[in-house]
């Protein structure tokens, strides 16, 4: 079982990410289980066709501690297991033990079975405090992806991130196993991920690139896979899939200075815009 | 005393008024304790700690050490990482122990301090170890901390090394150091080769020696608990409590288990006996025969006064769930069983208590406080309540007489050091239920009527 974790900056795509990689990987065969563990519980929306899920915390909340399996994991698209962590409404309580009494809770009621190819813990915006650090702690995702595109403050959060995961590297198991490239039509962008991801010690694993087909199928409901099998963007993600499947470079990352960062920003023409 | 308690029930979703439970750390603390050796340490601010000692110091009238990570307004910010490093540093170098067992507090289970990593990175002595389990109060009870206790023990030191040791894991769920003997007792009358986890017997009722020491002789050996792995079989007392720790190690080293109720009365008591006969195929010696027909005397020549007295029991689900049993024995109705710990498994097996006892009219709730038994009792009252030194107030206010046995005991002083489990427990118990009994009945009834010999 591969256990991997999605991160990277607020809004830069990492549910549409993860559930169209997902969807490509179940295409593939496999089988996989989804974790959102963001508060606003969207990231299972395109598998399962609308905002379906009941989290674990409303269940947990309404129907007291014993809870059962089937109430919190719903089958979605390619039979892809998804589960949403949920959390407290804007403004209260404490998102980060959210997401780790739903892990435990999924631990407890044996959600993690031996079938699985792959569980992905689609992780909201910046590692801010010990819950949302969760996905990457001792016998959980042992890969980490972070989602990026060549905007400045997407890159600054993606070397935040690699901050945390260099901490966690050195007494876990868990490496970084590559920048995805969610295209924002920026001048050089591929160049300046590839850079980016090259001063970290790891690589760009994918370029995605920036196609309305995502936001139709999105306003559907569904993955692009879904949606519409014969897209280019269809085959953009079923090739991003392939990538992670075969993915062999794990590293520790070796995240940047601010200096260092900016640096890299200016050799490939950011500030030329 | 408690004139404001309502006789109409009301349904209460949120608010316990007198609880019948504690934090998980003080279970998981007095599992730590009953490691020979073991630091018991409290992974938060020093408030926790002091609470959990004290209250543990007030039940055994004995010293329950342990040491805090003393959490200030940074650790919450920063995480508790930096304070446990230099905690498991400051304990090995200054207290000595063996072992140092760590358990969370609600607030860093909050924070989310990542303990596994924590613990890797220390730097630990040659030859001490230092254990980890997880214990937010905001699940379960202090039972769930005391069998999360046991749990973390084993996950971090039993192994399976494929060579069997012959013996017996005995898990003797949460009772108290008069208990934990009387089990040893029984399993060295049966011929039975066993490892306890753990075993408070020795520390929480140490001897009077002239000379302080921080770690009694008591306690389960490092090296037995490492050994639990090698066990031909575990037996769990308690099945609500014992349950989870069986099946770790059985998950873990392959070590199969059966759980049983805890030994209290005389069938759970002949159930705990045969189980080990079926270990050690041993034939019962007639010391323990003996006790058993003492007990069946004692219950046979006091029936009357004890016959159909209505009780209400109230502490710890497995306690209470003996007691009920044993109550039963006695010919007593059991009209209320309550306890805090939360899970329908306690109400599950009192509803199959009462059916096999034919027991009409009887009521058990889990997640229940002090607050509702007192509105049962006054919309339908008993005769008898058992249970722990918080009813007291109960007890005054209904003027129902209260026998104290189980968790917490803290206005009485030596009930830790007697058991209530086993023949000799259920005599006790019995004279405990008796004495109480016909002291009230002298007290109330016509001068006339005064017995001499009852």
């Amino acid at each position: 079982m591969r256990q991997i974790a999605i991160y990277g900056k607020g809004g830069i795509g990492k549910s549409t990410t993860t559930q169209n990689l997902t969807a490509g990987l179940g295409n593939m065969g496999k089988k996989i289980m989804v974790v959102g563990c963001d508060p606003k519980a969207d990231s299972t929306r395109l598998l399962l066709g609308g905002l379906a899920q009941k989290t674990v915390l409303d269940t947990l909340r309404e129907e007291g501690e014993e809870i059962e399996l089937d109430a919190i994991l719903k089958p979605g698209f390619r039979d892809i297991m998804c589960v949403e962590s949920g959390g407290p409404e804007p403004g209260v309580g404490c998102a980060g033990r959210g997401i780790i009494t739903s892990i435990g809770m999924l631990e407890q009621l044996g959600a993690y079975t031996d079938d699985l190819d792959y569980v992905f813990y689609d992780v909201l915006g910046d590692v801010v405090c010990g819950g949302f650090a969760m996905p990457m702690r001792e016998g959980k995702a042992q890969e980490i992806y972070i989602v990026a595109s060549g905007e400045m403050m997407a890159l600054y959060a993606a070397n935040n991130i690699a901050k945390g995961v260099q901490k966690y590297a050195t007494t876990g198991g868990i490496r970084l196993g590559g920048i995805i490239c969610n295209s924002r039509n920026v001048d050089g962008e591929k160049e300046l991920v590839e850079a980016f991801a090259k001063e970290l010690g790891s690589q760009m694993i994918y370029f995605v690139p920036r196609d309305n087909m995502v936001q139709r199928a999105e306003i559907n409901k569904k993955t692009v896979l879904e949606f519409d099998d014969t897209a280019d963007q269809a085959q953009e993600y079923r090739n991003l899939a392939e990538a992670i499947d075969s993915n062999t470079m794990f590293v520790v990352p070796k995240p940047m200075k601010q200096d260092r960062l900016e640096e890299i920003l200016m050799e490939h023409g950011l500030m030329d815009i | 005393m408690l004139d404001l308690t309502p006789k109409e029930v009301s349904e209460r979703s949120a608010l316990r008024i007198n609880p019948l439970k504690t934090c998980q750390p003080v279970g998981a603390m007095y599992a730590a304790l009953g490691v020979h050796n073991c630091m018991p340490h409290s992974h938060g601010s020093q408030g926790c700690c002091s609470f959990h000692r004290m209250f543990l110091t007030r039940h055994f009238k004995d010293p329950a050490i342990a040491s805090s990570s003393s959490f200030t307004e940074g650790a919450s910010v920063f995480g508790g990482g930096s304070n446990l490093k230099t905690a498991i540093k400051n304990i090995f170098d200054i207290y000595d122990p063996d072992i140092i067992a760590v358990h969370t507090t609600c607030l860093s289970e909050t924070i989310g301090d990542d303990l596994v990593t924590y613990i890797n990175d220390a730097k630990i002595p040659e030859g001490k170890f230092v254990v980890h389990t997880n214990t937010p109060s905001y699940v379960g009870s202090h039972i769930t901390g005391f069998s999360n206790m046991i749990t973390g023990l084993i996950k971090y030191l039993s192994e399976n090394t494929g060579i069997k040791n012959g013996k017996l894991a005995l898990f003797p769920g949460f009772v108290n150091p008069g208990d934990m003997r009387e089990m040893k007792k029984i399993m060295t009358l049966m011929g039975v080769n066993f490892t306890m986890l753990p075993d408070t017997s020795g520390v929480m009722d140490a001897p009077m020696t002239g000379t302080y020491s921080m770690y009694p002789k008591g306690g389960t050996k490092i090296q037995e608990i490492i050994d639990l792995g090698n066990c031909e079989m575990s037996l769990g007392l308690g099945e609500l409590t014992s349950s989870m720790p069986a099946e770790f190690l059985d998950t873990k080293c392959k070590v199969p288990y059966q759980t049983l109720p805890l030994p209290i009365g005389v069938e759970l008591t002949d159930q705990y006996v045969m189980a080990l006969n079926r270990f050690s195929k041993n034939e019962v010696p007639y010391a323990l025969e003996e006790e058993r027909g003492q007990l069946v005397d004692i219950l046979l020549d006091s029936h009357q006064y004890t016959q159909n007295k209505k009780v209400a029991i109230f502490g710890d689900p497995d306690t209470v769930l003996g007691l009920a049993q044993f109550a039963l024995e006695l010919g007593m109705i059991p009209k209320y069983l309550a306890t805090g710990t939360p899970g329908k498994f306690f109400e599950e097996k009192a509803n199959a208590l009462f059916e096999k006892f034919d027991a009409e009219g009887c009521i058990a709730k889990g997640n229940m406080d002090l607050f509702e038994l007192h509105q049962w009792i006054k919309n339908d009252g008993v005769d008898l309540l058992i249970g722990g030194t918080h009813g007291k107030y109960v007890a005054k206010a209904e003027d129902i007489p209260l026998v104290r046995a189980g968790f917490p005991i803290v206005d009485r002083y030596v009930h830790s050091y007697l058991p209530i489990v086993g023949y000799k427990g259920g005599m006790r118990l019995a004279e405990m239920i008796l004495n109480t009994l016909m002291d009230r009945q002298d007290r109330d009834c016509a001068d006339e009527d005064m017995e001499m010999i009852m």
